[in-house]
């Protein structure tokens, strides 16, 4: 188990040592000068652009040597320091995204639980059933292929232009001021409740599928055999299919954050929902570098907690792994 | 032997309906992206329509856009796009992840442990991430360097399941056979490894493929897709922009999702089908 965690940490730490190198690599060694595009937009005469130029390559220390500049960016970064930013002068870029963070967390949690959860059981339940079999996963290949902005927009535009029944922009309505009221929690939650089940809705077709094929490869395994030619309920053979089969499907709820981080960022752009999402579009627009930078660091950082998260959980749920067991899976 | 094992797999594959749904989908869309701007009267980024917004008719077989651009016209150009990022993206991204999965799954040892070290360290960071940072700073995104920046983010996976099965089948006795009769390392893993694993290799171009049109509609979503075409993320992209949801104009956003849905369905279901023809034990009786 030890040889396991070190394992797991120290690809942890390189992945997040990489991903601080591209987030400040790609800046510096992309074709294009953003100091240049500044400069052309702020349209001065050549004179001045020349002494702009020196002043902000020197404010941004772009005129430092490479390595310094490398080490100076690790060090901001441990102060918290990424910036500030340019849509939203002259907040500060980590200010800006922790007011986001909330709202992330808020739609992305319940949205990847409760979809687990549902699709797991639902899948189990599926499972060698000829009717649900039938319906259930023809509609779980089409929602697990739907892109997660277009079940948004079409969610949107028919329940909440054509039926009326959700508002589809904001996290509250514009006419409130946030508060502990009834009216306003109200309100945040008919909000959030479009953009939480588009997100739920593609990710459960995939977790059902995923739990309705590992149970039918569990019931078929030696074990579940041995047990139904013991005379085991059937029901006692389905429950440890199902704790086999759930193995497989947290591992690949780490595998598939990435995308379900991405899903919720165009879903966030689709209903204007006030997260990371929702700022990283208005950073693009606006071309402000150092938001668009930090919104790709907190992401990396929000992936590795989780997936960290996730290890734990499965250390404590297989207990092959604490036995040291299955040395290989990391 | 080999033929007849050969017009099994072809009659299963004949007799299987997931197989034969998913490449009539792909079929009829692929054909309609490759004559349908053959069809269409107006460019699709001309402004054809003076009156603006108008539902489908007959004259605008998908209606047309708030400027009065031919929705038709850029559903099928946004569709070369889609297939070119598809067999692009996820081809390099499947080609990727064989070269790794082979290498580190016969060498073993010590490139085996760095090659490993390295797919488990690209496989946690998010893909789309790295893709908006990289786009962002790209002031002319053309098509070809999206499916070459989603290839070379996307096959890490692919690297890491390829490895395991290429472990599983290096230890078996053909391969010792052809290592003692001195064949080199290239040829074992093309002659023998390889050939053992085809379809699984399909099977994983056919993921990659799907997986690489659902990254590029988030990208071109978000504002950061090719800066010189139309793709369909892009014209979803559009219409959230300038309010076809509030205004009703369902035309503009329904057809380009509901092409890459079906598109990526088919391929997922195409997926299972093939499962089921190469592995007799999945097969329905």
């Amino acid at each position: 188990m030890n040889r396991y965690f070190t394992r797991k940490i120290l690809i942890y730490a390189l992945t997040f040592f990489l991903a601080v190198t591209i987030d400040w690599m790609i800046p510096r060694f992309m074709p294009g000068d953003p100091i240049q595009n500044m400069l052309s937009r702020a349209n001065v005469n050549a004179d001045a652009a020349q002494v702009m130029y020196t002043y902000y390559a020197h404010a941004f220390q772009l005129d430092l040597p490479i390595w310094q500049q490398y080490l100076n960016f690790w060090g901001a970064l441990f102060r918290g320091d990424l910036g500030i930013s340019i849509y939203l002068f002259p907040t500060p870029v980590a200010k800006v995204l922790m007011r986001a963070v909330p709202y992330d967390l808020f739609l992305l949690l319940p949205a990847i639980l409760l979809s687990w959860w549902a699709g797991n059981n639902f899948g189990a339940f599926a499972a060698r059933s000829k009717w649900l079999d039938n319906t259930v996963s023809p509609i779980g290949y089409i929602l697990s292929a739907t892109p997660y902005m277009w079940l948004g927009i079409f969610l949107a535009w028919l329940l909440g232009i054509v039926l009326n029944i959700f508002p589809i922009a904001g996290a509250y309505s514009f006419d409130l001021q946030p508060s502990f009221s009834w009216k306003f929690i109200g309100s945040v939650l008919q909000h959030w409740f479009l953009p939480f089940f588009s997100l739920f809705l593609v990710m459960f077709g995939g977790w059902a599928i995923g739990m309705r094929n590992m149970v039918i490869y569990e019931l078929e395994a030696d074990y579940s055999h041995y047990l139904e030619a013991l005379g085991a309920p059937q029901r006692l053979v389905r429950k440890y299919a199902f704790q086999n089969g759930i193995l497989p499907q947290i591992t690949g709820l780490a595998l598939q954050l990435g995308v379900i981080v991405a899903g919720a960022l165009v879903t966030e752009v689709v209903f204007s929902y006030p997260g990371i999402g929702y700022l990283l579009l208005a950073a693009i627009q606006n071309q402000d570098y150092f938001l668009i930078q930090g919104c790709f660091l907190f992401i990396i950082i929000g992936v590795l907690i989780a997936n960290f998260a996730i290890d734990i959980i499965y250390i404590l749920v297989d207990p092959r792994t604490r036995r040291g067991m299955t040395g290989e899976t990391a | 032997m080999n033929t007849a094992k050969k017009n099994e797999f072809l009659y299963f594959a004949l007799k299987n309906w997931k197989l034969r749904i998913g490449f009539v989908v792909i079929g009829v869309f692929l054909i309609l992206a490759l004559i349908g701007p053959l069809l269409v009267r107006n460019d699709p980024f001309a402004y054809a329509n003076p009156t603006g917004a108008k539902p489908p008719s007959s004259d605008y077989w998908f209606g047309t856009t708030f400027f009065g651009q031919d929705v038709f016209a850029q559903f099928v150009l946004g569709l070369r796009a889609t297939f070119l990022v598809g067999i692009l993206g996820g081809g390099l991204a499947t080609l990727i992840g064989v070269v790794v999965g082979f290498t580190a799954g016969y060498r073993g040892g010590i490139v085996d442990e760095v090659l490993n070290m390295l797919t488990n360290i690209i496989l946690v960071i998010p893909t789309m991430a790295v893709l908006l940072i990289i786009a962002a700073y790209l002031e002319v995104r053309s098509i070809f360097a999206e499916c070459i920046f989603i290839g070379l983010t996307a096959w890490p996976w692919a690297a890491r399941a390829i490895r395991a099965q290429t472990f599983s089948l290096r230890t078996r006795d053909f391969v010792d056979l052809a290592k003692t009769s001195g064949m080199s390392s290239f040829k074992i893993i093309f002659r023998e490894i390889a050939p053992n694993m085809m379809a699984y290799l399909i099977m994983t171009f056919i993921l990659q493929f799907g997986g690489a049109i659902l990254n590029a509609a988030t990208l071109d979503f978000i504002g950061l897709g090719p800066t010189n075409t139309i793709s369909l993320g892009m014209m979803m992209q559009y219409a959230v922009m300038w309010g076809a949801l509030l205004l009703g104009m369902w035309w503009w956003f329904i057809p380009p999702g509901l092409a890459i849905t079906l598109i990526v369905g088919a391929l997922y279901v195409m997926n299972v089908g093939m499962d089921e023809v190469f592995n007799p034990k999945l097969r329905e009786t």
